[in-house]
């Protein structure tokens, strides 16, 4: 996950959850998040929690998968432990790095774990990351058979100059191609763009949309470039070789992307994700956004249960240590006040469609409501029927929609 | 070569033919303190263990910058030819702020030691207090410092220094305050050409005070200087302006620490306390005599100090407006001539106006309040005092732009200044283009030995105030010397202009400037503005105006996108305390009409100073 590791209280060694996240567990689903922290290469602009084959420090990719199977076991002891009802898992989601950089056979041993831990709701949604390059039809029919549902291939870009300044190694023609193996295999399908890289024009990213349309996905995925600190990019952009992305640029195309999409019959259900239909929404993300519990595995992953947040320890290599001595992997929790929690519902929801009901709110995040439909932030009808939904303008302002909701 | 006194004189009964009263005029760093250690040693007034650099200067800040914004007094005893005598050396401030500070220490003194680094030459700070101490018929005694320096050229500036007072280059002394070299010569020169001090030991007692400090302790500790009759421990005084009388709980004098005695006689230095615990009591440049056998005649030259330049002071973090109220209150015991009232800003909240008497004034200030009493400041541009006549006859006091009188104006007074500069010939021409681009008007120039050169010109104080000295120094490198004194005022074409934001004012960036440059200044903010005002949801247009007529315009752009694309996993938690730190960070938002602005842009602002990120997140 992005970033340094947030300061918090410790964890403790066997996992154990304060009493608190007992309350209103019925109304929660569980989710697992499986991050495979590994990169054939490091893209310039990623800040994630992965590693080239060079920065593992003696941690083997090859021994991961049972790594993070111990962890997904341990889970389930300190879930019980804690006194939680046993609650069969609603969305799986690899991410990585690249969890196709693993064979299939890791991918599915680790879901396997969480079928024998934890237990799996028929009809769960089940996805995996993956980058173009580095799947084939085969080895996404082994998947589909294994029991996912779902992949998200992160094409970024259909513009050779783009995906160069991004580092991105695939071959743009080969997206079509790994689309269509996808759906041939029987799994949903969700592509991932950026804008707003350096360099990139309005057409650029035109011509990138219409090449993400073109392979008839069932979702998509436009994030603005964001340049973390400690990545190359931001080093690059420091010293002048390229150029930040103008927000004006990328709010256009925003537009553009949010245009071109309703017209090709997706609607947007989050600032950033658009479905051809409610059942392709990603429903693990919608866990998140909805603060359900979720449990991550796997180095630097971060999980939250019923308030409680904590975060694992960075380095694959300090990963497999503690999981070979049947500790906690976790570094450091929080656990969130009443307040905190309820922030995290409005800056959560508020960016989802139709994700906060007004009579919710905070007499002071009512009044502010009208404010807003006066600047053209959130939906009159919507708002008239009770619900915040974020006109176009509000989708690009959604922070400060959330800031006058919170005031 | 002398030894040290055997026996030091005892004051109160000292015959005023053995009293030598001087002052030492030097240039910040051109060793006076040093000189003033080694004499200290030298003469035994302190002894070798208890010596520290710059003994007299007690301030942290003066020790620091080595310069003193406080005079003080010392008496020393030295011997010639088998005859003690009493030196009493008062070490004056070193600044043209201070000029009538200096003009009382000069006048407690018979002569002077003209003090000139052998390495650099006169500056124009000495040159001045040069012409001070002549005008008050000091004898002037010459001497190079710093002569163990490589760099020393005796010769070169012997000659530029004899040329400046008269008599010959073999006249000047040199010595080394940091190798003790030349200076048991100096205090012997000190004795034979420093007139005695002359007066009436029976008539009423009349002393100068030439500095008044506080102590926390002690209350308020007047130096001063007695012309005529005596004064004795336990006796009522009277301060002749203002009539007020106090009980002498103590009298005595600085050798270098505080020694009481049986009193002070004709010709003395020395200090008294009174338990007055506000130096306001106790001004320096009046005059001390008994409440039992007044005077009926002041000693001349007393002036009420005015303040020439002011500033806005406000503390950064608002919660700490009643710790500036304090330190005010308490920096007012030891400075008599700082001048403050509460004063609000809409961008910096609540603040104080306060009057200095120049720019080092200002600064000194402002790093004693944000030393001693822990303070974050920022300062407005400095003003200066017009006095503005409207049509319909009536004239007002501007000290701050606000007060500047909205409707028709007929005229308006702003107060000049003199100025002297000295630097290397090379940067006339630098120099030149710089003052007039100022409205200075050259009133001459003239070369000092082979390669310096005075120019003085006229010009306005508000013209100086505001970072004249910075390009100065930059455009010389850092070799231009100044001074100034003030000189009446003229009437010129001056205008306030304000800064507006979406329609409204904001008041801390109005400036008072000739009509000339009224524009160059509006697009000096707006421009400035632009880059620190954050982006808000709506165009937000930065304006300059004389009344109603905007002269400058510039916008900040309607914000178009503010979120954050992805909020995944850790995402969250970042997020949130991202929140919740904007939140906090929303406190220290002014609101300006509509607009938010982070407090940091309007000091950025002030300071120039546009790279602070624009960091609204």
């Amino acid at each position: 996950m992005a970033g340094p590791l947030p300061l918090g209280d410790p964890a403790p060694p066997d996992g154990v959850l304060p009493g608190s996240v007992l309350n209103d567990v019925d109304s929660r689903t569980l989710a697992f998040y499986l991050h495979v922290p590994f990169c054939r290469v490091r893209c310039g602009y990623c800040d994630f929690n992965t590693y080239t084959a060079t920065e593992l420090r003696g941690a083997k990719q090859s021994d991961y998968a049972d790594e993070a199977a111990a962890e997904v076991a341990f889970a389930a002891r300190a879930l019980a432990e804690t006194g939680l009802p046993h609650r069969q898992v609603d969305t799986i989601f690899f991410g990585g790095g690249t969890p196709t950089l693993l064979p299939a056979a890791d991918l599915i041993r680790m879901l396997d774990a969480v079928r024998t831990h934890h237990g799996i709701v028929p009809g769960a949604e089940i996805t995996t990351e993956a980058n173009p390059d580095s799947v084939d039809a085969a080895y996404l029919r082994q998947l589909a058979d294994a029991g996912f549902t779902r992949v998200s291939f992160g094409m970024q870009s259909a513009v050779p100059h783009v995906l160069a300044t991004l580092e991105r190694t695939h071959d743009p023609e080969r997206v079509p191609l790994v689309v269509q193996w996808a759906k041939d295999a029987g799994l949903q399908v969700s592509v991932d763009l950026i804008y707003g890289t350096p360099g990139e024009t309005l057409s650029d990213w035109s011509t990138s949309v219409d090449a993400a349309l073109a392979t008839q996905p069932d979702h998509i995925s436009a994030y603005s470039l964001i340049v973390e600190q400690g990545t190359k990019l931001a080093r690059q952009i420091r010293s002048g070789i390229v150029a930040l992305p103008d927000e004006d640029l990328q709010a256009e195309m925003y537009e553009l992307i949010d245009a071109r999409l309703a017209t090709a019959g997706f609607s947007w259900y989050e600032v950033s994700n658009w479905s051809t239909s409610i059942n392709s929404r990603s429903r693990h993300n919608l866990a998140y956004w909805r603060s359900q519990d979720w449990w991550g595995i796997g180095p630097g992953a971060h999980s939250h249960v019923g308030g409680v947040r904590w975060w694992n320890v960075k380095h694959p290599a300090a990963y497999a240590a503690r999981m070979a001595e049947g500790v906690s992997p976790a570094v450091g929790r929080e656990t969130l006040g009443r307040e905190a929690r309820e922030l995290e519902r409005i800056l959560l929801n508020t960016r989802i469609r139709d994700g906060i009901a007004i009579p919710s709110l905070s007499s002071e995040g009512r009044v502010a409501v009208a404010g807003l439909i006066a600047d053209d932030l959130v939906n009159a009808k919507a708002a008239l029927a009770g619900t915040i939904e974020l006109t176009l303008r509000g989708r690009l302002l959604a922070d400060v929609v959330v800031r006058r909701l919170t005031a | 070569m002398s030894p040290k006194a055997v026996k030091a004189l005892e004051p109160a009964a000292t015959d005023p033919s053995f009293i030598r009263n001087f002052c030492i005029i030097a240039h910040i760093d051109h060793g006076k303190s040093t000189l003033a250690d080694r004499m200290l040693s030298v003469t035994g007034a302190v002894a070798d263990r208890d010596m520290r650099a710059q003994y007299l200067d007690r301030m942290d800040i003066e020790r620091e910058r080595g310069i003193t914004i406080k005079s003080q007094a010392v008496r020393m005893p030295w011997d010639v030819d088998g005859q003690t005598y009493a030196l009493n050396m008062i070490d004056t401030p070193g600044h043209v702020d201070f000029t009538y500070e200096v003009s009382r220490s000069l006048a407690a003194c018979e002569g002077a030691i003209l003090l000139v680094d052998a390495a650099q030459g006169i500056e124009a700070q000495t040159l001045a207090n040069l012409y001070l101490a002549m005008e008050n018929d000091l004898e002037i005694i010459p001497v190079l410092n710093k002569i163990d320096l490589p760099a020393a050229d005796p010769d070169k500036y012997a000659k530029e220094i004899a040329n400046l007072i008269g008599g010959s280059p073999e006249d000047v002394l040199k010595v080394s305050g940091k190798t003790g070299m030349g200076v048991e010569a100096l205090l012997d020169r000190v004795v034979e050409r420093i007139p005695n001090p002359v007066g009436d030991p029976h008539a009423p007692a009349r002393a100068m005070i030439f500095d008044s400090v506080y102590d926390t302790y002690r209350g308020v500790i007047t130096y001063v200087r007695m012309i005529d009759g005596q004064l004795s421990p336990r006796e009522r005084i009277q301060m002749m302006s203002t009539r007020a009388v106090h009980e002498l709980l103590e009298i005595g004098v600085s050798s270098p620490e505080p020694v009481p005695t049986k009193g002070l006689g004709v010709g003395e230095v020395g200090y008294l306390i009174t338990g007055v615990k506000d130096v306001r009591q106790s001004k320096v440049g009046d005059t001390v005599t008994t409440a039992a056998k007044p005077s009926t005649e002041a000693l001349p030259g007393y002036t009420d100090p005015k303040p020439m330049v002011f500033s806005g002071l406000y503390p950064i973090d608002g919660s700490d407006y009643p710790v500036l109220r304090d330190a005010l209150d308490k920096l007012k015991l030891s400075d008599a001539s700082l001048n403050y009232e509460p004063e609000t800003s809409v961008a910096l909240g609540f603040g104080f106006r306060c009057g200095f008497l120049g720019l080092l004034h200002l600064e000194i200030v402002t790093e004693r309040l944000e030393r001693e009493f822990n303070l974050d400041l920022i300062a407005t541009a400095p003003s200066v005092t017009y006095e503005v006549t409207t049509d319909d006859k009536k004239t007002v006091t501007v000290t701050n732009p606000s007060e500047f009188p909205s409707g028709k104006i007929s005229s308006v007074e702003e107060p000049m200044v003199k100025v002297g500069i000295l630097a290397p010939k090379d940067y006339v021409g630098a120099i030149m283009e710089l003052c007039q681009g100022r409205r200075g008007a050259l009133l001459g120039m003239e070369y000092f030995g082979e390669d310096r050169v005075e120019l003085r010109y006229t010009m306005p104080l508000g013209e100086i105030v505001f970072d004249f000295f910075d390009h100065l120094k930059s455009r010389t490198q850092g070799y231009a010397s100044l001074d100034y004194e003030p000189s009446g005022s003229q009437t010129a074409d001056l205008v306030k202009v304000d800064i507006l934001l979406q329609g409204e004012q904001v008041d801390a960036f109005s400036a008072i400037v000739h009509r000339d440059k009224a524009y160059a200044y509006g697009l000096l903010m707006t421009e400035r503005l632009k880059k620190l005002i954050p982006r808000q949801q709506f165009e937000v247009p930065i304006q300059a105006a004389i009344g109603a007529r905007i002269i400058a315009r510039e916008s900040v752009r309607a914000m178009r996108k503010d979120v954050l694309a992805k909020c995944y996993g850790g995402d969250i938690s970042r997020k949130r305390k991202l929140l919740e730190k904007q939140k906090e960070g929303k406190k220290r938002m002014k609101m300006v009409g509509r607009v938010e602005v982070p407090q940091e842009a309007f000091i950025a602002a002030l300071s120039g100073d546009t790279e602070v990120a624009k960091d609204k997140k």
